[in-house]
């Protein structure tokens, strides 16, 4: 999608917003952050210095190990009983405070509206704190009674030694029941990106594969890494069902802990967020012989393009038929309104600082209506997800990474099967299809838009300056800093409270906002009446 | 759902005494205690806060009090890593403080420690001493001990104040000024306070003042941070004050900002309830009055008058209700006074702070309060939703927390205090005053009014 001829309309030269952005800094923060801020060549695409530290008071979007595991990747698992186990904080901050959504299905809890924590205390600290972790357990179990329990670190456990797997696995042996723990003590790693590889590692282990029962469809298949923030796993599960597909699960957005365990029965696993979860997809791929493929259901063309995919990967002359009726009845009934906005935003100018592949499938919503992305960056991505995937090998293993293990997977002596034949993947990839797929941001980002990692709230300030977006995307921690200096900011972390926007449908909402965004009359009332010129 | 909330029947009395506490808290009423002194430190003019461990802390405080206060605040953190966490943090804690200096120009820096830092025994002076040898500055690093396993967001606010005046307020000849230390209360509430000081013609520090760093304009110029808070220059002065009136009757014997004040330059501390509601009220006026020796302003007869009218006019709706309050020790103390003064009886007053002051400071301040109301600190949202569902109360008072226990049981919440982050205007609800109370009671008898309304087969339209 690249075009090296379209290049980004800036008035400043990114070169020299770059150097204004570095100007302040003493030369070692400088020879650091240099490397995170770059000049984009899709044609030529840069090395980007992503996962690395932060610099100590920096003030920075990222969050920790922990949030990465206990908000991102478990948070969604609605059934699944979770306790905190440390000081009370981290434990309410997990609290309902993403906007992962759930609608159980029948007959079955949802624990997600509880926080339970071991609310360690000095005595904890000083003498361990695995007696009441214990004694934590068997109090949820028998109030709750659930299937499954996670225990989930906070910074302390580690220091002061407590072995919350031996815990673990007295539990389970006492309770007869899953209880699995999570060592994602925030300090580990450089962001929240070390606990989703955590989390993806314990699940893996301890929950996928224990149930061998397959969904009934014909179509059957997961998605990984979409974790409903408003809906968005709603509209995608909505959309795939009338194309005649059957979702086993999807991993972590309104997904119980039983469709966890038989995730592995799924003839295909599709990739929306690479970063948080690609890990479980290639170790899928190894022990089981699924395949997977990068998608993006944010955007319309976006999704029909992974809806074309889907189907030719099934290889079915139904399901394709089925496929393209979807997507042109549903383009048809989007384009009055997509034209509508398109008119009003067409030529506005975007640039988005989020997540770990938001800032990248956003640009394909913005792309829908004609707004131009200026400017971008994740806040705990890796190279891979701006430079693309085949730069893996080339990735330097750093004292902080290497602190995640890094599971050794061989095929399952019995459940390994391969969802294709040979011939049949052979046949695909001569038709360009391509598998293990993630080409990264920076090769659709146009040619001279600025590159920006692990954004600053001084970097911010400077882009505003320089650039004038007509809205950024980032989430609450920016939100409002972005809008006190005039500019619209919608967060993508929770929607501003509303969404849906994946899918045909959840297009029509996020066009109809950016719309009132960009052209709300309230900018207009900054200036009072006695501050204007006469 | 099972399991509405675990019940007394559930506790396991047992696992209590074992391990000092209840083992499993489900839905904590409290936040953690670096939140608080975030939030003190960015009352202050121009200072970051700034948190030593890991930058997750940072992150999940900024967005829980940008959820509440919609507005930006940053929060610098050392960035803790594995091997800091082995090794100490007193590089990292050099080299933050040094580019938040050199990035924000800060007038003053609040260094707080996250349960990590505790944890492995960071010594804060030391760590300030040594950023000092390796990079000496003028602009005050004050630091505060702030282990979430030793208190709540309450014990980090009072903390962090008291750090801050114990570590810049400066002695000389007294001023005619009084200090106020109201403790965590809402930007309406500060800007309230300030008005009533001015109106007396006192002379004050208010701190922590974070009414317009928390709650400001849209900026018509680039800023470095939300501008407001109190000025240094006030914190230095404390030492001279003729008094300090403290909030927050739990505060008895504990030491605080006005403690230390007292001990070091000799100024008196005055302790009162946090006024809310007459009774409350009129004894933080009583001690202005004393302190600054001036009349009570006319305004506030108008203000007391027109409250009590209402009181007359609205009792009808509100007597014999009962209602569950719940949230920071001292302002459940305050909505129980005012509750009981409009002919509410509260009948769960819970708080998930561990004073162990919190029962005999509540009936201190409200003796008619009945000997059956449920009086707890250390308590849940599971422990306080299983008293609401036993005593079926008319309403429940507290934070936004309390909105699936209320939806679950059918009871109305009337939001209050912190956090309230599911409606607008949250960081500007006013309890404190004469004010505050006239904007409390109106919006519980309204509550009272749009439910029977809304359940009311008839449909009265004069009520």
């Amino acid at each position: 999608m690249s075009d090296s001829e379209a290049t980004a309309t800036v008035d400043i030269s990114p070169e020299e917003l770059r150097e204004e952005m570095l100007a302040i800094y003493p030369p070692k923060t400088k020879r650091k952050r240099q490397k995170q801020i770059l000049v984009n060549d899709p044609d030529a695409i840069p090395e980007i210095a992503a996962n690395t530290r932060t610099i100590p008071g920096i003030i920075t979007q990222r969050g920790c190990t922990y949030a990465g595991c206990r908000g991102v990747v478990m948070g969604p698992i609605y059934d699944l009983l979770q306790i905190v186990h440390g000081p009370i904080g981290c434990g309410f901050y997990a609290w309902m405070s993403r906007r992962n959504l759930a609608r159980p299905k029948p007959g079955l809890p949802n624990y997600m509206q509880y926080s339970m924590s071991t609310d360690m205390m000095e005595e904890q600290i000083v003498f361990g704190g695995e007696k009441k972790l214990r004694q934590a357990i068997l109090e949820a179990y028998e109030i709750f009674k659930p299937k499954a329990i996670a225990i989930l670190a906070t910074c302390p456990v580690g220091l002061i030694g407590d072995d919350i797997h031996q815990v673990a696995r007295e539990m389970k042996d006492k309770l007869g029941i899953n209880v699995v723990a999570f060592s994602c003590e925030g300090y580990k790693g450089v962001s929240q990106s070390a606990g989703h590889h955590i989390a993806n590692n314990e699940v893996f282990k301890n929950m996928i594969g224990l149930d061998d029962t397959p969904d009934q469809g014909e179509f059957t298949m997961n998605i990984l890494g979409e974790y409903n923030i408003g809906g968005d796993a709603w509209e995608i599960d909505a959309l795939l069902k009338k194309c005649g597909i059957t979702l086993t699960a999807t991993l972590s957005g309104d997904v119980n802990y039983s469709q966890v365990c038989r995730a592995h029965t799924a003839q295909l696993n599709t990739v929306m967020c690479h970063r948080s979860i690609n890990y479980i997809a290639g170790m899928m791929e190894k022990k089981y012989g699924i395949p997977w493929f990068k998608v993006n259901f944010l955007g319309a063309d976006s999704t029909a393009k992974s809806l074309r995919k889907i189907a030719q990967y099934f290889d079915n002359k139904g399901l394709t038929e089925r496929v393209e009726a979807v997507i042109a009845e549903e383009q048809a009934k989007l384009k009055p309104v997509r034209d509508e906005v398109t008119a009003r935003c067409k030529g506005k100018r975007a640039a988005l600082f989020v997540g770990g592949s938001r800032a990248h499938h956003y640009q394909d919503l913005f792309a829908d209506i004609g707004v131009e992305v200026v400017s971008a960056g994740y806040e705990f991505a890796h190279r891979d997800d701006y430079e693309g995937r085949h730069v893996l090998p080339t990735i330097k293993v750093d004292a902080d990474s290497r602190n995640i293990e890094e599971l050794h997977v061989e095929p399952d002596p019995a459940r390994y099967n391969p969802r294709k034949t040979p011939e049949q993947m052979e046949a695909l990839k001569s038709q360009g299809f391509t598998f293990e797929d993630y080409e990264g941001m920076m090769k659709q980002m146009k040619k001279r838009t600025l590159v920006i990692d692990d954004i600053s709230h001084h970097e911010m300030e400077k882009l505003i300056e320089a650039y004038k977006p007509d809205i950024i995307c980032s989430g609450i921690k920016d939100k409002f800093v972005v809008e006190k200096m005039g500019v619209p900011c919608k967060q993508l972390h929770s929607y501003d409270y509303s969404g849906p926007y994946a899918a045909f449908t959840g297009a029509a909402n996020f066009y109809k906002e950016i719309d009132r965004m960009l052209n709300t009359g309230v900018w207009k009332l900054i200036t009072p009446p006695w501050e204007k010129p006469s | 759902m099972t399991a509405l909330g675990k019940g007394a029947a559930l506790k396991n009395e047992r696992c209590y005494e074992e391990v000092g506490g209840d083992p499993v808290t489900q839905n904590a009423c409290k936040l953690c205690t670096p939140l608080g002194a975030c939030l003190a430190f960015r009352g202050v003019a121009g200072c970051i806060p700034f948190l030593h461990g890991s930058q997750g802390c940072s992150t999940y405080i900024r967005r829980y009090l940008i959820s509440h206060f919609r507005e930006p605040i940053d929060v610098a953190s050392s960035n803790f890593h594995e091997q800091t966490a082995v090794f100490g943090g007193s590089a990292v804690f050099t080299a933050g403080v040094g580019n938040v200096l050199r990035q924000y120009q800060p007038a003053v820096v609040g260094a707080a420690t996250t349960c990590l830092a505790e944890t492995i025994g960071e010594d804060m002076e030391r760590l300030v001493s040594d950023l000092q040898k390796a990079n000496p500055t003028t602009v005050p690093v004050v630091h505060v001990s702030t282990a979430s396993y030793r208190g709540t967001h309450i014990d980090g606010f009072h903390d962090a104040v008291r750090a801050l005046v114990a570590q810049l307020a400066q002695g000389g000849a007294p001023l005619d000024r009084v200090n106020l230390f109201p403790g965590m209360v809402s930007t309406a509430d500060l800007r309230h306070l300030k008005e009533v000081l001015e109106d007396f013609g006192v002379g004050y520090t208010l701190l922590s003042d974070y009414s317009e760093s928390m709650d400001g304009e849209t900026w018509s110029r680039p800023e470095k941070q939300q501008p407001g808070g109190t000025p240094l220059a006030d914190i230095r002065l404390a030492g001279r004050g003729k008094a300090s009136i403290e909030f927050g009757r739990t505060l008895a014997g504990r030491e605080t900002a006005a403690t230390a004040l007292a001990e070091k330059f000799g100024v008196a501390r005055h302790l009162v309830g946090t006024p809310i509601g007459i009774r409350e009220t009129d004894r933080f006026f009583d001690v202005l009055r004393l302190v600054s020796g001036r009349a009570t302003p006319e305004k506030y007869q108008g203000q007391r008058g027109r409250l009590l009218d209402a009181y007359v006019d609205g009792h009808k709706y509100v007597f014999e209700k009962r209602a569950v309050v719940y949230g920071e020790e001292d302002l459940v103390i305050g909505l129980a006074s005012f509750l009981s003064e409009i002919g509410v009886t509260p009948v769960v007053c819970a708080s998930g702070g561990r004073s162990k002051r919190f029962a005999e400071s509540l009936r201190e301040a409200v003796p008619d309060l009945p000997a059956e109301t449920v009086v707890r600190e250390d308590f849940d949202f599971a422990d306080i939703e299983a008293e609401a569902a036993r005593l079926k109360p008319d309403f429940l008072i507290g934070s936004s927390k309390g909105y699936a226990m209320g939806k679950r049981l059918g009871v109305p919440l009337i939001r209050v205090g912190f956090p309230v982050h599911d409606r607008i205007g949250g960081q500007r609800i006013h309890h404190l005053g004469y004010l505050g109370a006239q904007e409390l009671f109106d919006r519980v008898v309204n509550t009272i009014l749009e439910r029977k309304q809304a359940m009311s087969p008839v449909g009265y339209s004069y009520l």
